[in-house]
């Protein structure tokens, strides 16, 4: 009951009762060591992505035929690649492609899917079987072998592969904030704005959406990392962003025929993949502790 | 169900038909073709029917079984027969890794939570998630194939065999294994942690405690059979992953599985296996999520459904 009378305060009177819960919520985020962990190390892996410039010691695609496979030492801490080029400067630069595609394709997915899972959510009836027999079919189609083929088929470059990786996404999103909008309507808080004669799409925007926002930030942010994953794989295939741009997973396939004579060449872009992806997962944990303490030693 | 099948064969087929590009130039010889030869190379094709009836038409050879591989001319079926055991043989063996290694991690867990132990264990499915197939695969051939020479880096069996034996198999299957396992190893660690962490919490629990019975018969009779019963539920959520991973490994590790056949399917744009490919795997899920909760309500005599 408290969580009804709080959500019709939060309808009526959105600016006072706003105030005092952000403070809480920011407090026991600081207090999650997940999310501090892991939000620091994205933390530190954007500003790489941002000043890759800065940081980067050498041209990320300058060859330097005399240095080929050269294994790490103080001048190159990675090594570099099979055409010479520096493998710490080439991980510093992938960080933009990793961290680009996985984070804007995420934001297409959450908007496709909350449209539509609110839309099947609200409107129920055969609005909603259609809605969620459309889901079904896409969510049994294994999401990667239909990528591959698409973006073989269609080609790729950035906007493209963050077009195609977030739709891809799609039918998860849709089905989670279906759920949580189901549960949501029959509270009296949806019954009384309907009463006060709410239109449906002020109800959707203006009551619905705002109580979908954890369960939404919580997938986002899982779905990050398995995006970042998709991409990587997509390069390792050599159906990414195409060559000579630097990215994680084409490196780590660079690698692969020198297994023998140079370990470091696919090691460091795989570890940096790694960190990334666990560290958004961190958060992603963590963030659902703070947002659903009751279900949270479950987790 | 039907319906289903219907929409997973239109998204199959309208990707492959959209696709830019006429096949009859792909596969035609351009020295020898002529503006006849190209018009009846269409015709064979089909390509100057109407969408719709290129659609039934595909669909049709698809089921009769006498679609053809455009770079092959090889039967569909008959390739995806070929191939189909060594992926079944990955996927089944991967599953067993997954389930026996991944039910063990997450009831330790729950037996002792918030130990060192726990941690552990968290932090080891958090970063089997996290793992990219393809680099995991490559650190162990490194590792195990090119450094030790313990285990062979890739193929199925010893270049000189073609039997399906085992024990040949075996030494050639441990690393692909390992790669797609740990994938769902981790998932179904965390599942079962948190469904036993329930199960234990329950009045049952309680009362099996006060009567008097040793901790381990509590955990093994009674909340271990009621915190298993929920992993049936993931094992449909669990195939697609299955099948995007089996892709990886088995372009990796170079076996002759589906996963393979759809790489090289892929780059050689050969669209009947591409489009074949899709729909069995998508039907493939339905029917496992099917047979999941038919499981589920024969495991769980209190789940009825409709």
């Amino acid at each position: 009951m408290a969580d009804v009378a709080a959500a019709i305060t939060v309808a009526t009177r959105p600016v006072e009762r706003a105030r005092p819960r952000r403070r809480g919520l920011v407090l026991r985020l600081a207090g999650n060591q997940r999310v501090v962990v892991g939000f620091a190390v994205l933390l530190l892996m954007f500003l790489v992505a941002i000043f890759a410039a800065q940081l980067a010691p050498y041209d990320p695609n300058a060859q330097t035929l005399t240095a080929r496979l050269g294994p790490p030492d103080a001048s190159h801490p990675f090594g570099s690649d099979q055409l010479g080029r520096d493998v710490l400067s080439r991980v510093i630069w992938g960080s933009r492609v990793s961290l680009g595609v996985g984070f804007s394709s995420v934001a297409i997915t959450i908007v496709i899917g909350t449209a539509i899972g609110v839309a099947a959510g609200y409107r129920g009836g055969w609005v909603d079987s259609a809605l969620m027999r459309f889901v079904d079919v896409f969510i049994s189609i294994p999401v990667f072998m239909l990528l591959l083929t698409i973006v073989a088929i269609y080609g790729s470059n950035v906007p493209l592969l963050i077009t195609f990786i977030g739709v891809s996404a799609f039918p998860g999103a849709a089905r989670i904030v279906r759920a949580e909008v189901l549960s949501l309507m029959p509270r009296e808080f949806i019954a009384a704005s309907r009463v006060i004669g709410a239109s449906p799409l002020r109800i959707m925007v203006r009551h619905l959406l705002p109580n979908l926002v954890p369960i939404i930030v919580v997938s986002a942010t899982l779905r990050v990392g398995a995006a970042i994953l998709t991409e990587a794989g997509l390069s390792y295939f050599g159906l990414g962003v195409p060559p000579p741009a630097p990215t994680w997973g084409g490196m780590v396939a660079d690698g692969r025929t020198s297994l023998d004579v140079a370990w470091w060449v696919s090691t460091f872009p795989g570890v940096a993949l790694l960190v990334v992806v666990i560290a958004t997962n961190l958060v992603g944990d963590g963030l659902r502790d703070v947002f659903d303490p009751r279900r949270a030693h479950l987790t | 169900m039907i319906p289903l099948i219907i929409g997973i064969s239109i998204v199959s087929y309208a990707i492959i038909i959209l696709a830019p590009g006429d096949p009859a130039k792909l596969l035609a010889d351009p020295e020898k073709m002529t503006a006849e030869s190209y018009a009846a190379m269409r015709a064979e094709l089909g390509l100057d029917d109407p969408g719709p009836v290129r659609y039934a038409k595909t669909m049709a050879s698809l089921f009769t079984g006498d679609l053809r591989s455009f770079r092959t001319q090889q039967r569909v079926v008959d390739a995806i027969g070929e191939r189909l055991p060594t992926t079944l043989a990955l996927g089944t063996l991967a599953i067993v890794f997954g389930l026996v290694l991944g039910t063990l991690i997450g009831a330790v867990q729950a037996i002792k939570p918030y130990s060192r132990l726990d941690d552990l264990g968290t932090l080891l499915s958090l970063t089997g998630f996290s793992l990219p197939h393809f680099w995991f695969a490559l650190m162990l051939v490194m590792l195990f194939g090119v450094r030790l020479h313990w285990l062979p880096s890739s193929g199925i069996r010893p270049v000189t065999s073609n039997s399906w034996n085992p024990l040949e198999m075996a030494p050639y299957l441990v690393m692909p294994t390992v790669v797609l396992g740990t994938g769902l190893l981790a998932y179904v660690a965390r599942f079962m942690r948190s469904s036993m962490l329930e199960a234990l919490a329950q009045d049952y629990v309680r009362t099996a405690r006060s009567k008097g019975l040793r901790e381990q018969a509590v955990v093994v009779r009674h909340v271990l059979r009621n915190s298993l019963l929920p992993i049936i539920t993931i094992a449909g959520f669990l195939l697609p992953l299955l099948i995007g991973g089996a892709v990886v490994v088995e372009y990796v590790f170079a076996l002759p599985g589906m996963g393979r056949l759809a790489v090289d399917a892929v780059f050689a744009r050969d669209y009947p296996v591409i489009l074949t490919i899709t729909m069995f795997s998508g039907i493939a899920v339905m029917l496992g999520n099917l047979v999941a909760d038919v499981l589920y309500a024969v495991a769980d005599p209190r789940i009825r459904y409709g």
